[in-house]
């Protein structure tokens, strides 16, 4: 594989066998985590003798300090024996600037940190996979414990922590869930760039977000956590250590956000090729550039609000105790704060990628670019603005209900927008109906009836009812996982051939949209009646005349989980057993990312970059003069 | 291909051992269900409980420190939180009760509330309440109303004497409270069950820890 | 495929189906959603449900129908690789697809804020000081939440602390709601109250009952193991009904008075507070 660098080093020539195990790898990293535990634990434990921890009188039976040094020094453990320490300290030391790390090498460089964006890309790919795996079975066992209406299944407390789980990981990982495999992957080739701003520090965004998922599946060893995933005062303080996995999971990936964010607003901004204006930059890149924003604006909040958490754990601040001087409320305005944000992150990659992949099997162009970037930038900024309808009944000062109330009401302007680029690019389109397609359909559809119910709750009346029941409940899956998720495994369906070179079974893949769409609809639908019907969120015991409905739930999620698993199964029997060979470009899309050959080149494009100042990634359709539009045979237009 | 197959399967196997492991981790925790019988021909039933102050490295290897509810079952004192009680039956309780003073957070709950007569008996005398700063625990079902504060022993008292129960399980001779009270379950159910004094020692506000784990200070009736 | 006029028969078919659908959401749906005619924070909030489901009916016919339409009339003929017309906006659509959009969302707004100012909050929690009063306050019960119960005390009938809630039908009450501890929320669907109880603050909310029934109220904020079985029935009584209660309540609970302290809009409790600075040095 020859590189187009001209000032490649020494260190990208290929290692023998036994070096590659010895040196800074996954091994190291791992045997770096734990040595970091250790060490962290021992002087977390050292400084409850110390005469200041007896003065605070921080008289608990927990180990909060020491698991919180542990779990810290544990991720820096991980991390410099991963490799990320040897650059910096190699340049201080005065080595020659190493500038490509197991960017060659086969199946190994997955393994560690590779400074390719492509490797970065397909390792959250799989990550994230995972973690939805792990997510999902936590799912399934929330609605296992639900299907009696007393606890029968995993206990009340236990529960909790299922609850907790479920929706921790899923909201953790599923954060990084586009930015960080499809943007890491080819928000680069969009713009015409051979690697990303910061590609060291985008291999480290993956590895703090698999350190940090690996520290929040260990809260089952230290007796889980009760407060679900806002982690809400003073109930947090009162948990166990458990408590303190959640609060070094959302502080990692909180910290993984704010890099993955500037990451892409660098690349971005600085690295597009000529040609490539803000008003031509792809789609997708725009929804990634205003996640982006969001993401570094939103996340230090919570890692700010966390590291407030922890300090009122660990040596007995007072923070979020009223009787201590703090306020509970500041805890929920911090969190909201970071959290309504935190959804806008997760729905507008969803936005980019559906808008992204339509004018493909439309065969016209994206109608509406300018008013579909309104919206990105609409939705990014009101996010900021409407937090306070999370606690429309917590006895804030109602002066301020109004207020919030209009802004929330004002957010679903732009995201309407959305779904008029969308109308607008099928209208008189010539739709085939790949997988891809469908999930761009069944977006629509979901997100739509997300959206509605948003504005349901937006009004406080009517919050009055349905505010931490299970309408809420709906309104989140039907726009995150009927929204997002969808568009993901849309994404998966349509990038994978040239990520990896290998197309997915297409039967199979209609055959599990399906399942997956009315297995989807089954599951939640009767959750808005659940919730209109009063069952309250998070409870192990409800009323005896809500259980038929509860076990139809059941049933239907346990379809919908059996349904994802159809998913992998596609996914491992075309990789692994079928392997068909994808073409070039088996989609006939026009965007810069169909262009470059499969497998992807080490710098992305072959030689030189190409010349963007006429390229354009949704020149598709017929030129209309004057009437209708006559129907042109494949290829022509301009 | 082979090979591929190999792999494939062995990979499915670890995964599907790790996801039974971790459903496992959950449903094997529950503490055990002691069945309190009829005494036959009078439609009554007997519970002996005990509540501690530690209840020791004998009885629980996880959380020796905890304060906890012990239940006798053939003459030994058993570990375990939940009971099965016979419905529609009067259920006689006796509590005896080893632990140090915490005081109860709403004193409100000082007052003996949904046993028979509104009255338990303390040490042989019969009281409608106990001071509220002198409860070392409770036993409350809310849904069904009863409410039974159970009196500390003073701790540096006994300490003096030498006979205050380090760790369970607590003998009579140790010093301690007896109370008993009487009240009548109905229909068949699972009824939950917690003390309300903050007793879990180190915790904000005291509920954290065994106040919050099944298995300590709070349990289920399985009313059958 | 250019001489049919899907912009008319889209038009059409949006339009039927919206004026047969609105009606049945209206007096089919409606009745069944949600809860709580039972009071006027209820009864506005059943309505405001209705009303905006209505609302929405047309938004979401518009988007799903297309959908089908698009699904059905915009295919690629089987095997061929034709494309659409090369448009990429129209600006006439895009404002009023603005306009409808805003003006129905500021509707919205509106309508919301009024019914919530109008209604004394609508039966929410609304803080300490709530935008507008009642002038005619029938009863004031204050609602403590704690680990893992709720308890009712009665300023008016010397204070005293009750473990189960009874109301007199057709009266303005005030609800008090506060915590001992962790933040708890106290909501009786069939009366449309929700109001959270956050530690030492009090949130107030109002509910004017209006028929006699059961009802049923829950916490519906976590607070850890107990959360779901911190419910319990209460009853909306006459108001002659309610008095004999109270006064039964008052003889009951007499011998608590004794160690109760008195009563506040939020309390300090003494115990189980392991932290410095919280307790006094003993």
């Amino acid at each position: 594989m020859s590189l187009a660098y001209p000032h490649q080093s020494s260190s990208s020539v290929e290692r023998p066998g036994w070096r590659k195990l010895v040196g800074f790898n996954i091994f190291t990293g791992i045997i770096g985590a734990v040595i970091g535990y250790i060490i962290g634990w021992y002087i977390g434990k050292a400084l409850t003798t110390t005469p200041y921890y007896e003065y605070i009188r921080v008289n608990t039976l927990e180990d909060d300090l020491a698991l919180i040094l542990a779990y810290s020094f544990g991720v820096i453990g991980f991390l410099v024996g991963m490799g990320f320490a040897n650059y910096p300290v190699g340049r201080m030391l005065g080595r020659p600037a190493s500038l490509r790390e197991k960017e060659t090498g086969g199946a190994w460089r997955y393994f560690g940190l590779s400074t390719d964006h492509k490797v970065v890309g397909i390792q959250y790919l799989v990550g994230v996979g995972f973690f939805f795996f792990v997510g999902g079975l936590n799912a399934m066992l929330i609605r296992t414990e639900l299907l009696h209406n007393t606890p029968e299944f995993v206990g009340p407390e236990k529960y909790l922590t299922i609850v907790g789980l479920h929706s921790v990981v899923m909201l953790g990982t599923l954060t990084s869930a586009v930015l960080g495999p499809f943007a890491n992957y080819f928000v680069p080739i969009m713009i015409g760039a051979r690697r990303m701003a910061f590609p060291r520090i985008e291999a480290l965004t993956f590895w703090l977000l698999m350190a940090a998922g690996v520290i929040l599946l260990s809260t089952i060893f230290f007796g889980g956590f009760p407060t679900g995933w806002t982690g809400y005062e003073p109930l947090n303080d009162q948990a166990l250590m458990g408590m303190d996995s959640y609060i070094l999971f959302f502080a990692l990936v909180g910290i993984s956000m704010v890099l993955l964010g500037m990451n892409m607003i660098v690349t971005i901004v600085t690295m597009r090729a000529p040609g490539v204006t803000w008003g031509r930059l792809p789609i997708f890149c725009w929804a990634t550039f205003v996640t982006a924003v969001l993401m570094v604006l939103a996340a230090p909040m919570l890692i700010g609000t966390l590291l407030m958490a922890a300090l009122d754990r660990a040596i007995g601040t007072s923070f979020f105790l009223t009787l201590g001087g703090g306020s509970a409320y500041l805890f929920e305005n911090l969190f909201w704060f970071f959290g309504h944000p935190e959804v806008y992150v997760l729905a507008l990659p969803g936005f980019g990628l559906i808008l992204e992949m339509l004018p493909v099997f439309a065969r016209k162009p994206l109608w509406g670019y300018r008013i579909a970037v309104a919206g990105f930038l609409g939705v990014g900024l009101m996010s900021f603005f409407v937090w306070q309808h999370h606690l429309f009944v917590s006895g804030i000062n109602a002066d301020l209900r109004p207020f919030y109330m209009l802004s929330t009401e004002i957010i679903s302007i732009p995201t309407g927008f959305v779904f008029l680029a969308f109308i607008g690019t099928i209208w008189r389109s010539r739709i085939t109906f790949t997988v891809p397609m469908l999930f761009c359909f069944a977006w629509a559809f979901n997100f739509l009836i997300g959206g509605a119910s948003g504005v349901v709750l937006s009004d406080v009346p009517t919050n009055a009812q349905l505010h931490g029941s299970f309408f809420v409940i709906a309104h989140f899956h039907y726009t995150i996982m009927g929204g997002l998720g969808f568009a993901f495994v849309g994404a998966i369906y349509y990038y994978v051939p040239k990520m990896f070179g290998f197309k997915l079974n297409e039967r199979i893949g209609k055959f599990q949209f399906w399942a997956m769409f009315l297995t989807f609809n089954a599951t939640f639908l009767p959750i808005f009646a659940l919730g209109l019907k009063g069952m309250a969120r998070r409870v192990t015991f409800y009323p005896a005349d809500l259980i038929t409905l509860n076990r139809v739930v059941s049933i239907a999620a346990y379809l919908l989980f059996a349904s994802m698993l159809l998913l992998v199964y596609n996914v491992v029997y075309s990789l692994v057993f079928e392997r068909e060979r994808a073409t070039d470009n088996p989609w006939h899309s026009k965007g810069m990312e169909w262009q470059v050959p499969t497998p992807v080149p080490v710098d992305n494009f072959p030689d030189k970059i190409p010349d963007m100042r006429d390229f354009d990634p949704y020149d598709y359709g017929v030129p209309v003069s004057g009437g209708g539009a006559a129907p042109a045979p494949a290829g022509a237009g301009a | 291909m082979g090979k591929r197959i190999t792999w494939t399967t062995v990979l499915l196997v670890i995964v599907c051992a790790l996801v039974a492991l971790y459903i496992n981790s959950y449903t094997s925790a529950w503490p055990k269900v002691i069945t309190v019988t009829n005494v036959p021909a009078t439609r009554t039933a007997n519970l002996e409980l005990q509540t501690v102050g530690a209840v020791g490295e004998k009885l629980d290897q996880k959380n020796p420190d905890w304060v906890s509810y012990l239940v006798r079952s053939h003459g030994e004192w058993v570990h375990t939180t939940i009971w099965q009680v016979p419905a529609h039956t009067l259920i006689h309780v006796t509590i005896y009760q080893y632990d140090s003073e915490s005081g109860l957070r709403n004193p409100y709950l000082g007052q003996v509330q949904g046993t028979i007569g509104g009255v338990m008996t303390l040490n042989g005398k019969v009281v409608n309440q106990i001071n509220p700063d002198s409860a070392a625990h409770s036993f409350a079902i809310p849904s069904m109303g009863v409410f039974v504060p159970l009196e500390g022993v003073n701790e540096e008292e006994a300490e003096k004497k030498h006979d205050f129960c380090e760790e369970a399980p607590c003998e009579l001779s140790q010093a301690h409270n007896t109370i008993s009270f009487s009240f009548r379950t109905g229909a068949p159910g699972h009824y939950r069950w917690q003390c309300f004094v903050p007793c879990g020692a180190g915790y904000t506000f005291g509920n954290g820890g065994p106040m919050s784990t099944l298995g300590y200070m709070g349990g289920f009736l399985y009313v059958v | 495929m250019d001489e049919i006029n899907h912009g008319r028969r889209f038009t059409i078919i949006w339009a039927v189906c919206t004026i047969i659908a609105v009606p049945l959401v209206i007096w089919v749906l409606g009745p069944n959603l949600g809860y709580g005619e039972a009071s006027n924070a209820g009864e506005d909030q059943a309505t405001t449900l209705t009303v905006l489901a209505a609302i929405a009916t047309p938004f979401l016919l518009l988007v799903g129908l297309y959908l089908v339409y698009a699904a059905m009339f915009f295919r690629q003929p089987r095997g061929q690789m034709l494309e659409g017309p090369a448009v990429r906006d129209d600006a006439k659509v895009q404002i009023s697809w603005i306009v409808v959009t805003s003006i129905t969302v500021l509707i919205l707004a509106v309508y919301g804020s009024v019914a919530l100012i109008q209604n004394y909050g609508d039966g929410t929690g609304s803080g300490a000081s709530p935008l507008n009063r009642p002038s005619h306050v029938g009863l004031r019960v204050q609602v403590i939440g704690q680990q893992w119960t709720w308890t009712y005390r009665w300023p008016e009938y010397g204070g005293v602390e009750t473990p189960g809630i009874e109301i007199p039908v057709n009266t303005m009450i005030e609800f008090n709601v506060t915590s001992l501890d962790v933040i708890h929320s106290w909501t009786v669907k069939e009366l449309g109250i929700k109001a959270d109880a956050n530690p030492q603050v009090n949130n107030i909310a109002f509910a004017e009952p209006n028929r006699l029934l059961s009802f049923e109220y829950r916490c519906t904020e976590l607070c850890g193991i107990w959360h779901g079985a911190m419910y319990g029935f209460g009853r909306v009584v006459t108001r002659p009904q309610f008095e004999e209660w109270i006064h039964k309540m008052q003889i009951k609970y007499r011998p608590a008075e004794k160690y109760l302290p008195p009563f506040a809009l939020t309390y300090q409790p003494k115990f189980g507070s392991h932290r410095a600075g919280f307790e006094e040095e003993s």
